[in-house]
């Protein structure tokens, strides 16, 4: 086992895992955003707000006049991104376990895995999920863009690192807790973290009369499509890192028998 | 000692950190460029002047959770 291998084999889990939330988003998210656009082309807005002052005074538009048409940003784009995305996360969260491999207790190289692609998406999707929920299109003012990005990134940065010093603290408290009680007290100081965090952070809302229930629905396609993406990502990942695993376990094996003869 | 190398069960072997720090480290600096692109550029921030990877990426970023617009 070498950091390359975990590499190549988070690089393919991830592009896999990112194929699979375009699937998932094109299916069960876009009947969503195409309903909040064409709300938002209804609406008695003026017609598309204006971002930041590098891209203000140029209305953001879905419509046909629009740089790149619906079609495109609802196939190719969406599936850039999610698969981008996906390869990325697959890349890090790879060698995020090949860290954690050997490390976490007697956990197994699959066992180990795991565990780092379930505290992956706990920290780095769901919570910041939670304390900043997705945003259809037409929900958000244009003026709050850097503020509301600078919110998402640093609670998901946060939670991230909260998330990694639990797991060494579990990892230090492991002799004299024994395994329930450490990770018990990890999780724990995790909590505290993100939930003292989250409480003093300004809360964003801008949905005003937005329809609840498309707000509902598209915030429920969104995170049903990052579970999608870790979910694959978790099975794909573990799968190819436990064969790896064995296979050098038998390496050792046969050499430690060569060696006996 | 031949029965307490058989009974215990074996250690999952460990990868050095010296031997995974540069790896994790290119690949740290790399998925923020990634994440920069797919969840901010032309939006909070923009590197590229217009609107074009915005748009073309808008969708994938409204459904992964990053703030679009």
């Amino acid at each position: 086992m070498a950091p390359r291998t975990f590499l190549v084999h988070g690089l393919l889990a991830g592009l896999i895992a990112g194929f699979a939330a375009f699937l998932v988003a094109y299916v069960v998210a876009e009947p969503h955003v195409n309903a909040a656009i064409a709300l938002e082309e209804a609406g008695p807005a003026e017609d598309g707000h204006p971002h930041d002052a590098a891209t203000a005074g140029q209305p953001h538009s879905h419509g046909e006049e629009a740089e790149v048409s619906r079609d495109t940003q609802s196939t190719w784009g969406l599936a850039t991104g999610t698969v981008l995305l996906g390869a990325v996360l697959g890349g890090a969260t790879a060698l995020a376990a090949a860290f954690a491999v050997g490390r976490l207790g007697r956990l197994s190289a699959r066992a180990s895995t795991a565990i780092v692609v379930g505290v992956g998406f706990v920290a780095t999707a769901l919570v910041p999920f939670l304390k900043y929920p997705a945003t259809p299109p037409a929900v958000g003012s244009g003026d709050t863009i850097r503020e509301r990005t600078a919110l998402y990134f640093g609670f998901w940065a946060l939670s991230l690192v909260a998330a990694i010093g639990a797991v060494l603290l579990a990892r230090r408290l492991l002799p004299r807790l024994g395994a329930y009680g450490a990770v018990l007290a990890g999780a724990a100081a995790y909590l505290v973290v993100v939930v003292i965090a989250g409480a003093a952070l300004p809360t964003v809302n801008e949905a005003g009369d937005f329809p609840a229930d498309t707000l509902w629905n598209f915030r429920r396609s969104s995170i049903v499509t990052m579970a999608a993406m870790w979910v694959v990502l978790g099975f794909a990942l573990t799968g190819l890192v436990g064969r790896d695993a064995d296979r050098a376990a038998e390496r050792l094996r046969r050499r430690e028998l060569a060696a006996t003869l | 000692m031949s029965q307490a190398t058989t009974a215990a069960p074996a250690a999952v072997p460990t990868i050095p950190v010296r031997e995974i720090a540069p790896w994790a480290l290119f690949f740290a600096l790399l998925t923020a460029v990634v994440l920069f692109f797919v969840g901010a550029e032309q939006g909070a921030f923009s590197v590229f002047e217009g609107t074009a990877v915005h748009e073309f990426v808008h969708d994938a970023r409204h459904v992964l959770g990053y703030p679009c617009h």
